[in-house]
């Protein structure tokens, strides 16, 4: 996108302006902004690819250093099929979701060279199952009757059994994947990349491993030495997962089908909520006071239903295919290419919204330790390696943080909470004396096995995420909250509203803060300049 | 070793109470069978053809009796339920307990009970059976899951037949929760780390003793409960 166009998605509050939308969980604020304030907005939807299963056919033909995939394929050969779970994309896509058509060619290729021993596992590392009906929606009903649940499951980093180790990095991190998908002669991968975080050797080197492997990277140690996140060139998390992945592609053979998303996260009649709100016409206006009335009269619970079934009419932007670095490098250009906003500037106060959804509470609640993960981890992340915020600047994060878990998919976030929390926020502390006990908690392994939850491990995770973003900021104020519990175990300070937030963070700011917003979702990532 | 010097163990900072136990009910729990239906195994197998008769009918037909006392107390239900072996000879119970396991108890092993337990073991927990049910019944089943300890009710007898009672204290309720406790101090470990896993609102004073609890499978009531409390609810079948 030129230069020209990137800047009308920094907007400066004047007196004139109309106020802003602000996601604040399931519902929305309208708040007017103090003159001076910078407004970033995402980048407009790329140009979705005309002829997507021509795209995805021509991805198979003509692979990115790799044999096309007809040439690997032969009689009786043993083929996995791995792909990315309900974390991606975010919130899921109108169907035909992009994994159903891309199985649906690659199915049809592998029957017609006579490839008949095929599994498809949903590599969710310790992520929580999915329920047979987020299944058939992502791959269909087609494939579903077919191959579910025998030969199409979730993948079980807990299995005694079912997790093989394939040998070690050159500093001694266990790689210890799925016995299936290493026994195969030959995996594929079915990506979903919506942040640059994801794909490459993330894939299989994580999606399809256990606890003992994920132990290398997913640590407090890793994240405070990691500036963003989302950066995989500069993440130190990214060195390590890509140095797993080199000795994964040394013992397996692995053909990567990646996808590219744009940001459409809403259709047309929620697409005002992307807009600069100076440009919004009535008919704008009357569909965000609908909204609000629509969900002023909805219990909390109702209105994420209503969320939830709203999906995203995403358009596939790219489709790459062949050997893990190559695709990912165009993978990575592309989501760049969606996903950057030049920022000039750090500031000293950042404002976000925290909305209903992040990739760990599809169909459930964003509960206080997902609220943490969303503006520490996700939002402070979403930079170049250079955050907006300034170090020790404050960070108003705009959500009721409502004392409320999912005991079915979040069981151990509840113990975490409630029992850990209290005690101490220190990760370092967390990580040493209780991690091994929650991973290792029987209950929590089973409901992870059989039941549809979170490993008891993640939400260790999730409070590691937060990590970097917390090293960073000076204070963190939670404006909105209706409880003072949750912002005082996470370490935050409460305001009732926003304005009353910004006054608190002016207390410890210079005498003209700088004050930026952050317009998401859609998701965008600040390239911050000096 | 009484109450109080258990107590004062506890207190003193020379004592390191380190590792954890899990500590599992049987019947409903691990396993879907219950004290009934072991007992109907027996009534289905007595030496005669009326005696068969006799011990199912007159089972069957208290079973609206039984289900009214073990709504109120597990206790109660155990202690009149146990009656229905008096007159029984100690060798014909033993003889067919192995055969009780494994034709009635083994196949209703829930398939998660095996993982669970494995999964423990793991972890380093000992494992304990704590139930209800008869020692007879309860010692192959632990033999079989590979748990160390077990605390079950053993039948007492006179000139080798069954009197229709309970030797020494009556293992439901709020016995099971003593035990432990007794259990974890002699064993040195830590109550706020130990596990325990029942069906059963009658388990209540056990869930409730140790820092780890879970229901599995449970009853309207237990689950309210758990749902207060925030324990795992696990699902086997």
């Amino acid at each position: 996108m030129p230069m020209h166009d990137l800047e009308q998605h920094v907007v400066t509050i004047d007196k004139d302006s109309a106020p802003r939308i602000i996601h604040f969980g399931e519902d929305f604020w309208l708040e007017d902004l103090p003159e001076g304030t910078r407004v970033i907005y995402p980048p407009a939807p790329l140009e979705g690819l005309e002829n997507v299963d021509a795209a995805i056919r021509h991805s198979l033909n003509f692979p990115l250093g790799a044999d096309p995939l007809h040439a690997q394929l032969k009689p009786g050969m043993k083929v996995t099929i791995a792909m990315d779970d309900i974390s991606l994309p975010l919130p899921p896509m109108v169907t035909p979701d992009i994994r159903e058509r891309i199985l649906t060619i690659v199915l049809q290729m592998l029957a017609d060279y006579g490839v008949d021993d095929i599994h498809m596992i949903i590599a969710t590392c310790l992520h929580r199952r999915m329920t047979d009906a987020e299944i058939k929606r992502m791959v269909g009903s087609t494939i579903f009757r077919e191959y579910h649940p025998d030969r199409l499951y979730n993948h079980d980093a807990e299995d005694p059994n079912g997790i093989v180790n394939i040998g070690e990095t050159e500093l001694g991190e266990p790689i210890e994947l799925n016995r299936r998908a290493v026994e195969s002669d030959l995996i594929i991968y079915v990506n979903i990349n919506l942040v640059p975080m994801d794909g490459g050797h993330k894939s299989v080197g994580v999606g399809l491993c256990n606890y003992r492997t994920l132990k290398a990277h997913h640590n407090p140690k890793v994240m405070r030495k990691t500036d963003s996140y989302m950066e995989p060139k500069s993440s130190h998390m990214h060195s390590i997962v890509n140095r797993i992945g080199k000795v994964v592609n040394e013992k397996l053979n692995v053909f990567h089908i990646e996808t590219v998303l744009n940001n459409k996260m809403y259709g047309e009649q929620l697409s005002f909520l992307t807009k600069n709100e100076d440009h919004f016409t009535d008919l704008d206006w009357l569909k965000f006071d609908g909204l609000r009335f629509a969900l002023k009269k909805l219990p909390s619970a109702a209105k994420r239903k209503m969320m939830f079934s709203i999906p995203s009419p995403y358009d596939v932007v790219a489709v790459n295919a062949g050997s893990t670095e190559p695709v990912h490098e165009k993978t990575l250009e592309r989501c760049f290419e969606q996903y950057i906003v030049p920022v000039k500037g750090q500031a000293d106060v950042v404002i976000t919204g925290i909305p209903y959804v992040s990739p760990y509470n599809v169909n459930s609640v964003l509960n206080p330790l997902l609220v943490q993960v969303m503006g520490l981890g996700y939002f402070h992340n979403m930079n170049m390696g250079t955050p907006v915020l300034k170090k020790g600047g404050t960070l108003i994060l705009c959500h009721p943080c409502y004392d409320t878990f999912d005991p079915e998919h979040h069981p151990s976030y509840i113990e975490f909470f409630n029992r850990l929390l209290p005690e101490t926020r220190d990760a370092m502390t967390l990580h040493r004396k209780y991690e091994k006990e929650f991973a290792e908690n029987p209950s929590y392994v089973d409901r992870y096995r059989f039941g549809n939850a979170y490993h008891g491990a993640h939400p260790f995770y999730m409070w590691y995420w937060g990590e970097g973003g917390r090293q960073w900021t000076g204070r963190v104020i939670a404006a909105g909250a209706t409880n003072s519990r949750v912002p005082e175990l996470l370490g935050w300070e409460q305001a009732a509203t926003l304005n009353e937030a910004i006054a608190m963070a002016r207390t410890s700011a210079p005498a003209q803060p700088d004050i930026t917003m952050l317009h998401h979702p859609p998701i965008f990532m600040c390239d911050v300049q000096e | 070793m009484s109450g109080l010097q258990m107590y004062e163990d506890l207190q003193r900072p020379e004592v390191m109470h380190h590792g954890a136990a899990a500590f599992y009910d049987l019947d409903g729990t691990l396993c879907s069978t219950n004290v009934v239906h072991s007992y109907a195994f027996y009534a289905r197998n007595a030496p005669t053809i009326l005696g068969k008769f006799k011990k199912t009918s007159s089972l069957l037909a208290s079973i609206p009796f039984f289900l009214a006392a073990d709504f109120y107390s597990r206790k109660l239900f155990n202690e009149l339920f146990y009656r229905r072996y008096k007159g029984e000879s100690e060798d014909r119970l033993a003889a067919m307990a192995q055969e009780l396991f494994h034709e009635v108890i083994k196949p209703s092993i829930f398939d998660q009970a095996y993982h669970l337990v494995s999964q423990s073991r793991r972890a380093g927990h000992r494992q304990v059976l704590v139930t209800g049910a008869l020692d007879l019944l309860a010692k192959p089943f632990a033999e079989h899951m590979g748990i160390e300890y077990v605390l079950a009710n053993q039948l007492e007898y006179v000139n080798g037949y069954a009197t229709g009672r309970i030797q020494g204290e009556l293992v439901a309720g709020a016995t099971k929760a003593a035990w432990i406790r007794r259990f974890t101090v002699e064993h040195r470990l830590d109550l706020e780390s130990c596990f325990a896993y029942s069906d059963s609102m009658s388990d209540y004073p056990m869930l409730a003793v140790v820092g780890k609890p879970s229901v599995v499978n449970p009853d309207k009531r237990l689950k309210n409960i758990a749902r207060q409390f925030d324990w795992p609810i696990l699902k086997f079948s």
